[in-house]
């Protein structure tokens, strides 16, 4: 439409929103029009996933009003706020694991007949979404269960585009999705724009930003610092607004090597089930060896074999020169193997959610804190207190909840948890995912200290920046196989999109992504 | 891509393997038996098997919701009582007044004779649905687990019940005994329909017991209609993700309310229909207990999932039918009757332990623990 309304189509004005003692929101002034893709950027803890459940009516604000298409407006609940055209694409999932993709896809408002759900309508209903997010391979009666997470997340776009959105949420929306499913994505939100859709876009990728976005707005500490056009400000400046300090460089530099260290962790044609086949790889103690490629091609399934969650794994596993098998992440994590997973999704598999940030960091090191079967008090408390200085965990008390730590401290406490056990071996299951700026950029320091310390880390990410900026070599899966090794000057973005692709040699693929190196 | 069907056949697997174990145990029930295969064999079944499938029903709701209802039990025998006092069916209708401790709380008359009596059963279904709603408010308005909710609201309802019944008593009309408890033949002879029920059509259906029919049209037209509405959708979605649900727009509260009421009627019927069955009403404390895990372990081996999410009614009806034709095996193999809860014990971890065979494929050990 070329004669879109260009007036504001949601307006903020002074909200502020408290939860207990700690300030989430405050005095914040926002407005976004139709047709536009705003950009809403800030570190995790900036009050931006407070402000669109505000919107989307989870969270009622202290105070401030919300005006939406020139009317005022109050959300007492989500439905209130679908029902006024607000939709949400949430980081954590609205999906229901156990109802099929058809069900979750339809389920506030499913086709009926005679006042009865209509499966088929609603099947027809869920298969024309799916192809217009380009996701025909899904089949609409599988349970969402049994979908990997990218697919997911594709079923919850899907879900929102039904709700026939007149303002946009996403949140983090493309952290889980591989490379060919983001560029769907794009394609959709562009789409949208013209049907003079507002859309909202929380992201940590400047990249996105950059491609995507039309307006962008920085939020630091729960206040609204900036709003300004796409190119009013370079991407190194946003930075400077999101964190409010300098970076110096984002990756620490790596070591110059003469040859290879000795190997850690020696992987010997490694297969199993259908998912991997003939796995090779050596990680040196003090290297950090990347994991890369599309997403779903066998590297998480390879972290979850060396931690000894599979049964049924062939080939050989060698830890300094030990042929080992371990049979479960107990025997993963003690004795002679000593190898530490920080896993893929922090709220079910990292930690224990209501239990404290205290608990959760020593549950996996309790051994070593135990005179005979009790706990020391002392020890733990000794322990927790180390691990929050080594992080530089955020908390309020050791005895909060580890729920209510904002998701980049909760990955730290993960990350210190594994610490704990003093692990020789650290495979790392895309640990950035959904994190700000800054806690990325300790994170990278932390992971060069501990390889400097002599641990192998094995460093799984959906991110080629990442890869690039942190691993001394990075191995590229396809369909559960090693395809390729980049290491030096072969490391870059050309080569491991093609390599990726399983497309040989360097110059072939054309397909790499503009990134921003900041 | 799997074909549909073998999509539905994987995610059906619990509810399939009940339905086949079923069938097995019941054939061989029907081989053993000196007169298996006969239709008053069935109608002895179908009796005795009523009342749990409705009270295994009646669980199933808030499971699928993911919250246990501890007072099916009670509420089934609570309807029951009041249910030997509204059936009585007396000629000059139906005195709706209590005598206790020589108090006589008098509530009218209802008209006598058939109108009196439909009346009585649907002032029944009403006090155990109202009897849900209550568990259901109590749930969601107090914020009380229902766990914790229903131990308290059934132990009220056993309080009602022995109020109403301090001893076993009351009456059924008899007709209405003789009708539902029977096979369809005596049924249509009492209510004088389909020329007394020798109408040449009629004779191939008039061995089919009556609560068998009974069981298949309360499954038809109530359990899965409602299945298939909103609010039905919203159950299953608040035992698979609550958050997830109400961030969907879902109305959680009223869904969850309804889990229980529906479970109230469920309760309901299994109550009336025992109370008609025994002609009397009778506050039995012990029994309440016994229906209510009972119908716990008719849920999961029909493979409704105690987590909620998954599973359905319907395959609780066909859990409550394994456990009774369990316990059929020890009147025909004569086994001594002090050893029916061990030998009952014993099969029913077996069935249970049936659904955790996949254990063993599972190759991902993390899958065990979603």
């Amino acid at each position: 439409m070329a004669d879109a309304p260009q007036g504001d189509f949601l307006v903020l004005s002074q909200i502020s929103k408290r939860y207990g003692g700690v300030r989430a929101l405050e005095n914040v002034d926002f407005r976004c029009r139709r047709g536009k893709i705003h950009a809403v950027l800030g570190e995790n803890g900036a009050g931006k996933s407070t402000l669109i459940k505000i919107v989307a009516g989870a969270v009622q604000p202290d105070a401030g009003s919300i005006t939406l298409d020139g009317r005022l407006r109050q959300f007492g609940a989500p439905a209130a706020a679908t029902a006024a055209g607000v939709v949400c694409i949430f980081q954590e999932l609205s999906l229901m694991p156990d109802l099929s993709v058809a069900d979750n896809i339809s389920i506030a408002a499913p086709p009926r007949r005679f006042g009865l759900i209509d499966a088929r309508a609603q099947r027809r209903r869920a298969e024309a979404l799916l192809a217009e997010v380009g996701c025909e391979d899904v089949n609409p009666l599988v349970r969402v269960r049994d979908l990997p997470l990218s697919r997911r997340q594709m079923v919850e776009i899907a879900k929102a585009l039904g709700q026939k959105p007149q303002l946009l949420i996403l949140d983090e929306a493309t952290s889980a999705l591989t490379s060919a499913d983001v560029e769907k994505v794009y394609s959709l939100l562009a789409r949208l724009k013209t049907e003079n859709v507002a859309i909202l876009y929380i992201t940590h990728r400047m990249h996105e930003v950059e491609a995507l976005a039309d307006r962008a707005s920085v939020f630091r500490n729960g206040r609204h610092i900036e709003t300004f056009d796409k190119g009013a400000r370079s991407t190194a400046e946003i930075v400077q607004l999101m964190i409010g300090r300098d970076i110096a460089t984002q990756y620490p530099p790596k070591p110059k090597r003469e040859r290879r260290p000795i190997a850690a962790l020696k992987v010997d044609r490694l297969g199993w089930e259908n998912s991997l086949e003939s796995i090779s790889l050596e990680v040196g103690g003090g290297e950090i060896v990347g994991l890369g490629g599309l997403d779903g091609q066998g590297q998480k399934t390879l972290l979850l074999a060396l931690f000894g969650v599979l049964r049924g794994v062939t080939g050989a596993i060698t830890v300094n020169g030990r042929a080992v098998r371990p049979g479960s992440p107990a025997q993963a994590k003690a004795g002679e193997i000593r190898i530490a997973l920080v896993p893929e999704d922090r709220k079910t598999e990292g930690l224990m959610l209501p239990m404290s940030v205290s608990d959760n960091l020593t549950i996996a090191s309790l051994g070593a804190l135990s005179f005979g079967p009790f706990v020391d008090f002392s020890k733990e408390a000794g322990a927790v207190e180390a691990g929050v200085k080594r992080l530089r965990i955020k908390i309020a008390a050791k005895t909060d909840a580890v729920s209510t730590l904002s998701g980049g401290n909760q990955q730290k406490v993960v990350i210190a948890k594994w610490l704990m056990t003093e692990p020789r071996i650290i495979l790392l299951n895309d640990p950035t995912r959904g994190i700000d700026v800054g806690t990325k950029q300790e994170l990278y320091r932390l992971m060069r200290e501990l390889a400097d310390q002599g641990a192998a880390i094995l460093f799984y990410s959906t991110d080629y920046d990442e890869l690039i900026g942190c691993c001394d070599r990075v191995a590229i899966m396809y369909d559960g196989r090693i395809v390729r090794e980049l290491a030096g000057g072969e490391l870059n973005e050309t080569n491991i999109v093609a390599s990726s692709l399983n497309i040989e040699g360097e110059g072939t693929a054309s397909a790499g992504r503009e990134s921003a190196h900041v | 891509m799997s074909s549909d069907l073998a999509i539905r056949i994987r995610q059906n697997f619990a509810f399939l393997t009940a339905v086949s174990l079923f069938c097995v145990v019941y054939l061989l029930y029907h081989v053993a038996h000196p007169k298996g295969f006969s239709s008053a064999v069935l109608v002895q079944n179908g009796d005795e098997v009523f009342t749990l499938a409705l009270v295994a029903m009646a669980q199933t709701v808030p499971v699928l919701a993911a919250g246990l209802d501890l007072s099916v039990g009670a509420l089934m025998t609570m309807v029951g009582c009041f249910a030997s006092y509204l059936l009585s069916g007396a000629p000059d209708g139906t005195a709706l007044s209590l005598d206790l401790a020589g108090w006589r709380l008098g509530l009218g008359t209802l008209p006598g004779g058939v109108p009196g009596i439909l009346i009585g059963i649907l002032v029944c279904l009403a006090i155990g649905a109202f009897a849900g709603l209550i568990n259901g408010v109590v749930v969601v308005y107090g914020r009380i687990q229902p766990i914790i909710a229903t131990l308290a609201t059934g132990a009220i309802f056993i309080g009602v019940a022995l109020f109403l019944r301090p001893q076993p008593g009351g009456k059924i009309d008899d007709d209405l005994n003789w009708a539902l408890t029977n096979s369809l033949g005596d049924f249509a002879s009492t209510v004088h329909i389909f020329n007394d029920g020798a109408a040449p059509w009629f004779a191939p259906f008039a061995g089919v017991p009556t609560p068998f029919v009974l069981l298949a049209l309360i499954v038809l037209l109530v359990w899965v209609p409602f299945s298939r509405t909103v609010t039905g959708r919203a159950i299953y979605a608040i035992g698979s993700a609550e958050g997830a649900a109400y961030m969907s727009g879902l109305d959680v509260n009223r869904a969850r309310i309804a889990a229980f009421t529906l479970g109230g009627f469920f309760a309901g019927c299994g109550g009336l229909f025992l109370a008609i069955q025994t002609s009397s009403g009778n506050a039995d404390i012990p029994q309440a207990g016994a229906y209510t895990l009972n119908s716990i372990a008719s849920v999961v081996i029909g493979g409704t999932s105690l987590l909620g999410g998954s599973g359905g009614a319907i395959g609780s009806v066909f859990g409550a039918m394994i456990l009774r034709v369990i316990s059929f095996f020890f009147r025909i193999f004569d086994i001594a009757p002090l050893l029916q809860p061990l030998f009952e014990g014993i099969i029913l971890l077996a069935a249970v332990s049936i659904g955790a065979l996949r254990v063993l494929r599972v190759k991902n050990t993390l899958e065990l623990f979603r």
